[in-house]
């Protein structure tokens, strides 16, 4: 509306300029996001539109692929890997829980108690992602070996009992187990947790703090009534921030699952790079992706934010 | 938002205005929600139903030959060279690559060497785009596994070889690498090793027992657990074929499915770990998996760093594979990369590069073993480096597979890897 207020008043003499500068007026919002919306063009919309496409065809990639509106490849591709996609569901959703779990008490710590340490902890949270993705997954395999330090702990203490009970291990290991593929995407995910949640509880007054505590509120009901509302932002854009990548990922299942830990990524990924059966890796993005959307869509309204930091 | 109407506006402005504000500013006024809506659905009209139909993926080109493009190979003395890690001979520091620099000091042609091949099925995916297109890869010589070999032959996206550029080469190869059903007296590739695939294991994993059949592996319950399996369909089923009585070298489809079924038997029972790559070497190292199939070359290094690793070669025989050479459509410098390929058939170039990596020599074992010997007696010793008679009887190659196959066969592996 800015280019309507500032508009000059027309000059009585020439009747014909005022138009002209609001019509380029006008324009340029336009001009200026060109770039954003060619962006979203070629690297988001076409390679929908090109997926899309892909997932109604049939063939083989020796004969070509051609466009014969096989809808049946979905149904196909549901029936034949709904294990996988609840299998991704869950471990993403055990990784998000057990992310808010440590990265909450943590970003709390940053925000408010961290003091002139607060930099260096924000750092540290940061520094594995100098290292590589591959190379961080894989240390996790050096971690959890069979005959290391923390799995005989863990025998000791006779907890894998417990998780092998729950079908969360296999025997006396946790490697190749799922508890395994959570430990990792736990841990690959958990700054995408942290980050959120600390610019948002930075946010908060600290005054208001004061304020619960003079009307006789204990540090729990501050936290509960307080401190948490307030950082629903951040829970919501991290746990976000976390499921997402978490559902699609195939590398922690790949290198610390095994046959039983599959998830829908390492399936898109046969499809794809082995199998060279295009249909079916594109019907299997197109359902993860629309099943991603309804929960995430489901889970906003519930948790009732609508902007997201 | 209140009713404020400044005076100076004309009344075309203010009406948009008054749109506006009953719109909720949908319309007339630029929110970022029309825009996203805008911007969604003009791209959905550009795509729209007609792109749907129109896409599609070409068939595979099927010109026999390949596309040769001009040769640029006396005017750019220089190849492009991709190969897999650490498959090359290397100098002390890590620095050179002696019989790299060698072959440029006498021809004089540079070589840039690139080692972004990690995984056959990902490296195809890296470069099919360009050779269906018939772009130039920008690469002259790759090295590939003998299924995706075939598979590029079969579609036509490798160049033939001049055999007048290839003296050596012609005869000094290995006898059982001659005529593979793929690629019958090496039209289109040569191979860069011989890859064979055996039982490895830990004595310390298995507490001093030998495992000498996949038999053993996938039933000793001593191995519960620990016992790894590769990805690569060809390598495990080959070995489980061979384990069942069956020839990979000529197999039917029940066959196939009988070595599937003998397989999930052992994934149900929690005996296999895993089904790995090459990332198989740390764990066995480890002891985290007690024995498992593995690629010779690896064990032979692994030794050297291990003494608790053994291999095997079971009787019922073991698979025998290759990494070729080849050189893909449009690759500028033809003739240079068939020099190069020469090269590595002169039998002192190729006992330095065995000596080194350690795989399967693609010469003939009497004319590498006196070359050999002077580096290193030990290597030129090893059968799993210049196989002797009774190994060699002992190698099967896995059969070339129909496009059908091929799609039938790697989607019930995948079905027993887990999907």
């Amino acid at each position: 509306m800015s280019t309507v207020t500032d508009a000059p008043p027309a000059p009585p003499a020439l009747p014909d300029k005022p138009r002209k500068v609001r019509r380029r007026g006008r324009l340029v919002p336009y001009w200026l996001l060109l770039p954003g919306i060619l962006w979203l063009v070629v690297f988001f919309a076409l390679p929908m539109v090109y997926q899309a496409s892909t997932s109604v065809q049939q063939g083989s990639l020796e004969d070509g692929f051609k466009v014969t509106w096989h809808f049946a490849t979905y149904w196909d591709a549901l029936s034949d890997y709904y294990p996988q996609f609840l299998r991704s569901v869950l471990y993403a959703g055990c990784a998000t829980i057990l992310c808010l779990l440590l990265g909450y008490p943590l970003a709390y710590l940053i925000a408010f108690r961290a003091g002139r340490w607060r930099n260096v902890v924000l750092i540290l949270v940061i520094a594995p992602f100098f290292t590589s993705f591959l190379i961080r997954t894989l240390a996790w395999k050096t971690i959890l070996a069979d005959g290391g330090p923390v799995v005989g702990a863990l025998n000791t203490l006779h907890v894998l009992d417990v998780t092998t009970w729950l079908g969360m291990t296999e025997g006396n290991r946790v490697l190749a187990t799922p508890l395994a593929v959570v430990c990792g995407l736990t841990y690959n995910f958990l700054p995408f947790m942290i980050l959120p949640l600390y610019t948002s509880l930075e946010r908060i007054d600290g005054r208001l703090h004061e304020a619960a505590g003079d009307l006789y509120a204990s540090p729990a009901t501050t936290f509960r009534r307080v401190t948490f509302p307030l950082s629903m932002p951040g829970v919501v854009s991290g746990t976000l921030l976390t499921f997402i990548p978490a559902a699609g990922d195939y590398v922690n299942a790949d290198l610390l699952g095994s046959t039983d830990t599959r998830m829908v990524g390492n399936v898109i990924q046969t499809q794809f790079l082995r199998i060279l059966d295009y249909p079916t890796a594109a019907a299997l993005s197109f359902i993860l992706m629309a099943a991603i959307l309804v929960m995430v869509t489901f889970y906003i309204r519930r948790a009732g934010t609508e902007d997201l930091v | 938002m209140e009713q404020y109407e400044p005076d100076r506006l004309s009344p075309a402005q203010l009406a948009a205005m008054h749109r506006s504000l009953r719109n909720g500013g949908a319309r007339t006024s630029l929110s970022r929600r029309s825009l996203l809506r805008a911007s969604t659905g003009g791209a959905l009209a550009i795509g729209g139903l007609g792109a749907l139909t129109g896409c599609g993926i070409p068939a595979a080109s099927k010109s026999r030959g390949g596309i040769s493009s001009e040769d640029h190979s006396a005017k750019e003395k220089e190849i492009n060279f991709s190969n897999w890690t650490e498959y090359i001979d290397m100098s002390d520091d890590e620095k050179h690559r002696p019989t790299l620099d060698a072959f440029t000091r006498r021809t004089g042609i540079k070589v840039k060497y690139t080692e972004d091949i990690n995984d056959n099925v990902e490296f195809f995916g890296k470069i099919k785009p360009q050779l269906a297109a018939g772009q130039d890869t920008g690469r002259d010589i790759m090295i590939l596994t003998d299924w995706l070999a075939a598979r590029l032959i079969r579609y036509g996206w490798v160049q033939k070889l001049d055999a007048s550029n290839l003296p050596h080469a012609y005869t000094n190869l290995a006898a059982q690498f001659r005529n593979p059903d793929w690629d019958p007296g090496r039209a289109y590739s040569y191979p860069w090793q011989g890859i064979a695939t055996v039982i490895a294991y830990n004595t310390k994993a298995t507490g001093g027992k030998e495992i000498t059949s996949v038999s053993q592996l996938l039933d000793d319950p001593k191995l519960k657990g620990r016992v790894g399996l590769l990805s690569e369909m060809r390598d495990t089923i080959g070995m489980t074929l061979l384990d069942l009585g069956k020839d990979p070298r000529d197999f039917k489809a029940d066959d196939f499915d009988a070595a599937i079924a003998r397989l999930q038997k052992a994934v149900d029972s929690k005996q296999v770990r895993r089904f790995t790559g090459n990332d198989y070497i740390a764990d066995l190292s480890k002891g985290d998996l007690a024995a498992c199939l593995a690629w010779a070359g690896d064990v032979v290094q692994l030794q050297a760093d291990n003494p608790h690793v053994k291999f095997a070669i079971p009787d019922a025989g073991y698979i025998s594979s290759t990494d070729n050479m080849l050189i893909p459509n449009k690759a500028r410098h033809k003739t240079n990369a068939e020099k190069l390929m020469d090269y590595y058939y002169e039998p002192a170039v190729a006992a330095k590069t065995s000596a080194w990596i350690n795989y399967v020599t693609p010469l003939e074992s009497t004319i590498i073993k006196p070359e050999l010997a002077k580096i290193d007696k030990d290597v030129a010793n090893d059968p799993l480096i210049v196989p002797d008679k009774a190994q060699a009887a002992k190698a099967h190659g896995f059969r070339s597979l129909t496009a059908k196959e091929e799609t039938s066969f790697e989607e019930k592996f995948a079905q027993l890897t887990g999907g």
